[in-house]
């Protein structure tokens, strides 16, 4: 059914196409593991990078981001299965994003989905999940096989991403729209690019083999002297994905293999992907509890928050009042955004708090020189994203 | 009937499968006012509980040959006897058949028990005594739907406290007793009871005989208490004989039916349960006709119902796992001889030749067998439970002569040689070993056969051709059975139920599963 072509489990951390390039940047040694690769967390300084996300263009290395290829007759039908979302209204050279649950309608996780052909799909999400992925092919004539060492690629985000691309010789890609995938050549090598991100700006993703990775870094980094270009580590882009109000697993939610308390399960309903949740497309995985749940009404419900003061609410308690005797919640990321100039959270908080425009206190605990304060913070249930310029949509993006 | 007009057929209950509990549900359903439609894939009914002409003039029981599980007050209810069922014989004895033309009878009290130290023939009668009150204990069980653990429904509740009375009653000795001995193997259970291994070899036989186990393995206390509460439960009848084998008992079921206003149509093999908006809605024949129903209760194995006949697209992922998990590769094979006379038995009384013969001389013996099995193999000394149904009926089998039916363990389903290349060395195995006991017997031979695991899956379309439609084992009784999330009869596509014997209580010529079955559609089910 599958061939598993990794070798990530064969030695601590693997190193991407692109480490030599980014070990020359790292001004600060500052290396995480993800997915059994090392990447950067920090080139320079997280702020420094973020205002380049924001502000010029970014390379980002997406290389360790897992991918599986889905193809055969059932392709379709089992995604549709899979995940919430109702696949069948994917497009060739589109991309969807999705996410997936377990019988009890908890959320395993969320990806995208690139539909590279009729019947050929590629998963993109940020853990492991072969075992999920095959159990649910029982009954299905699909093969699914894990590719992430066979594709490097690169997060090109930023108002002047576009034009990088098109400095780059990539003729007509100013013509992809969001969640387009375009094939194009690029230094001599054809590349596959998508517009993906997850800085919730314009931004493109940029597929390629290992084999060419390097020239092709070195050809954007080329392209986008004259445009700010500069490599970005995972900070800064937690910075902008908040500001997104994008969800980043282990942070806002716990993958449902995974957790061992059931009480901290998620449903997408409860993460607020509620319209991601299809259930007019026929059976998937998990249906008939989100029915339930959503015929029961959301008993909590992940909210952003607009917090007063400037300091980052990381890992509050939540409460009714200012009293601070009934817990109401807890802030799962949180920080000051540069670019709103507001101080804001992704929380999850329980009925009736979730509303928008209700009021709740965030418990808060500072640290001037060692000694610490506690700070109760009025804090507001706004919509989310927090940021959201017309250029991420605009097709063709302005030229900047 | 086939219908031919452009709407389908509609009824209120469409029951899969024509074995004893497709049609002991359906004739409950029936008797309740349901309109019901039985769909049998064979040309006859009956499922693995029929009779077959394997020889010219030698007719045998397909699988089960003897019946000693099905509740005395379920035949009642169903007045099998005025549609037809008659006995061949009742209240068979066991013998256990020994090397040197020894024999041990079995029966509980029996004046011959030659053989058995003073000693052991007390501790025989106190064992026998104490696992029949376990047995009785436990019986309540086997005549319920099986309650959920962490229910609200007061059913539930009231069922679990039920289960835990009955055990608090047996007083604080034997309840520690039973607590003991319950997750023990039955091995260790039969050495600090007995000394003699002839003892020892037929009373483990039960606690494997159509199990994935030895002696040896864990949990076969349990599946002996089970297959002994099983017995209690019904009313502890004893082994019986229906007059023309298991399938003259389906064809009385069938006929009570009929007569409560159920239709059964035979060669209509179901190709597909329909569903539609997440509730079954009816069922697809492979002839293409649809036929409508709001209730769909299948009693095909919980594989085939939910992997093949439903399609795993219509399940969650965790469910369809848990159903692919099911452990039912079937381990015991049927061996049929027509005879010329009778099975010359060296030892055997005319009385004991009626009933039940084991050869299982001791557990060492079980487990060699076995271990075999493990490694895809099977033994040269096979464990048998034999039954020369022709001699307490003689319509089976030409004027004078006879037919031998044996259950033959351990014939593993997944062969390592493949059954086309081992089926002859096991069938001469097999008849070598009722050779040993019955010199002689290879002249009298008219014909002979085996039926793998194998070959019941493809005859009576149960995956792995599991007798019990998927192994008794602790993790696979009661609520567990099939599966969680389908442990009442239900299944959680909505319409969709389950009858076989791949529910609680499980396998063996019963009946039970299909009659709760039906008592769960009387409750839960849609009206059409």
């Amino acid at each position: 059914m599958t061939e598993t072509l990794t070798s990530h489990f064969k030695q601590p951390l693997l190193q991407t196409p692109f480490h030599q390039r980014a070990r020359a940047l790292s001004q600060v040694d500052s290396f995480i593991p993800w997915a059994g690769y090392t990447t950067v967390d920090v080139f320079t300084t997280a702020e420094q990078e973020y205002f380049a996300i924001r502000n010029a263009a970014t390379l980002y290395d997406l290389t360790p981001m897992v991918k599986y290829r889905v193809v055969g007759r059932d392709a379709l039908a089992y995604l549709n299965r899979l995940v919430t979302r109702d696949v069948a209204k994917l497009k060739p050279d589109r991309v969807a994003y999705c996410v997936w649950c377990n019988d009890e309608g908890h959320l395993i996780d969320d990806g995208t989905i690139f539909r590279l052909g009729d019947s050929e799909y590629r998963i993109c999400t940020a853990e492991r999940q072969i075992d999920w992925l095959l159990d649910s092919a029982l009954g299905f004539n699909v093969q699914i096989s894990e590719v992430t060492e066979q594709i490097a690629a690169l997060g090109l985000q930023g108002p002047t991403s576009c034009a990088v691309l098109k400095a780059a010789g990539l003729t007509d890609v100013e013509k992809l729209k969001p969640f387009e995938i375009g094939y194009f050549t690029l230094h001599k090598y054809r590349v596959t690019v998508s517009r993906t991100g997850f800085t919730g700006d314009l931004g493109y993703e940029v597929w390629m083999e290992p084999e060419q990775a390097v020239e092709i870094w070195d050809a954007l980094m080329a392209a986008g002297r004259s445009r700010g270009i500069r490599a970005v580590g995972s900070q800064a882009l937690n910075i902008a994905r908040i500001e997104a109000g994008f969800l980043a697993p282990n942070v806002d939610f716990v993958s449902a293999e995974h957790t061992i308390r059931l009480a901290t399960n998620r449903s997408p309903l409860e993460l607020g992907l509620g319209w991601l949740v299809d259930f007019n497309k026929g059976h998937f995985t998990g249906r008939r509890a989100l029915l339930t749940e959503q015929q029961r009404g959301a008993r909590r419900q992940l909210v952003g928050l607009d917090i007063a003061g400037n300091k980052p609410a990381h890992n509050a308690l939540l409460y009714g009042d200012n009293s601070g005797k009934r817990e109401i919640g807890s802030i799962s990321s949180a920080i000051w955004s540069p670019t709103c100039k507001r101080n804001i959270a992704l929380a999850m908080v329980n009925a009736p708090h979730f509303k928008i425009g209700s009021t709740v206190w965030a418990e808060i605990y500072l640290s001037r020189e060692l000694v610490w304060e506690r700070r109760m913070s009025r804090a507001q249930v706004v919509e989310r994203p927090f940021f959201a310029p017309q250029r991420r949509r605009a097709t063709p993006p302005a030229e900047f | 009937m086939p219908n031919h007009g452009a709407a389908p057929a509609q009824y209120d209950c469409v029951v899969i499968g024509a074995g004893h509990n497709g049609l002991i549900c359906a004739a409950s359903l029936a008797r309740k006012g349901r309109s019901v439609l039985v769909l049998e894939a064979a040309a006859q009914v009956g499922g693995a509980a029929s009779t077959r002409e394997f020889a010219p003039g030698f007719k045998v029981s397909a699988g089960a040959h003897l019946l000693h599980l099905m509740p005395a007050n379920l035949l009642r209810d169903l007045k099998l006897e005025s549609h037809g069922l008659d006995w061949a014989a009742q209240r068979l004895p066991t013998t256990a058949l020994l090397p040197d033309a020894a024999v041990l009878d079995l029966s509980p009290g029996a004046a011959n028990q030659a053989g058995l130290s003073a000693a052991d023939a007390s501790a025989y009668a106190a064992y026998g005594a104490r696992m029949r009150r376990f047995a009785a204990a436990l019986a309540p069980v086997f005549s319920r739907i099986p309650p959920r653990l962490r229910s609200a429904a007061w059913s539930d509740r009231l069922a679990l406290l039920r289960i835990g009375w009955q055990i608090r009653k047996l007083g604080r000795r034997e309840m520690r007793e039973l607590l003991r001995i319950g997750g023990m193997n039955v091995y260790d259970l039969l050495e600090e009871s007995f000394d003699s291994a002839a003892l020892k070899g037929a009373l483990g036989f039960d606690a494997v005989l159509g199990a994935n186990f030895g002696p040896r393995s864990p949990g076969t206390v349990l599946t002996l208490l089970y297959r002994l509460a099983a017995e209690s439960a019904a009313g502890d009848l004893g082994l019986s004989q229906p007059k023309g084998g298991m399938g003259a008992l389906c064809n009385a079921v069938a006929k009570a039916a009929v007569a409560a206003g159920a239709i059964i149509r035979t060669t209509a093999p179901v190709a597909k349960i329909l569903v539609e908006a997440d509730r079954a809605c009816g069922v697809l024949l492979e002839s293409g006709e649809r036929i409508m129903a709001p209730n769909v209760i299948s009693s095909a194995d919980p594989k085939t119902t939910f992997l093949t006949l439903l399609g795993a697209a219509h399940l969650d992922t965790g469910f369809a796992r848990r159903v692919n998990h099911i452990r039912c590769r079937g381990l015991a094979a049927k061996l049929h001889i027509a005879l010329n006379r009778a099975p010359p038995f060296r030892g055997v009384s005319a009385a004991a030749l009626r009933g039940r013969l084991l050869i299982a001389p001791s557990l060492e013996y079980i487990e060699h067998a076995y271990n075999h099995a493990k490694y895809g193999e099977f033994s040269a000394s096979p464990v048998m439970e034999i039954s020369v149904p022709s001699i307490n009926d003689p319509s089976l089998a030409p004027a004078g002569q006879h037919v031998l039916s044996a259950i033959v363990q351990y014939a593993p389903y997944a062969l390592k040689e493949s059954w086309e290349k081992g089926r002859q060395r096991f069938l001469d195995s097999a008849l070598d070993t009722v050779e040993r006991f019955a010199p002689g017997l290879r002249s009298c031979i008219v014909a002979a056969e085996v039926v793998t695991p194998a070959d019941l899956e493809q005859q009576f379309r149960s995956s792995g051709g599991h007798w019990h439609h998927g192994d008794l084992a602790f993790d696979q009784i009661l609520m567990l059975r099939p599966v969680p999330g389908a442990a009442q009869y239900r299944t959680p596509v909505q319409g969709l139920f389950l009858c076989g014997a791949g529910c609680h209580p499980g396998g063996g010529v019963m009946g039970v599963a299909g009659r709760n079955a039906a008592q769960q559609v009387l409750t839960a089910g849609l009206s059409s």
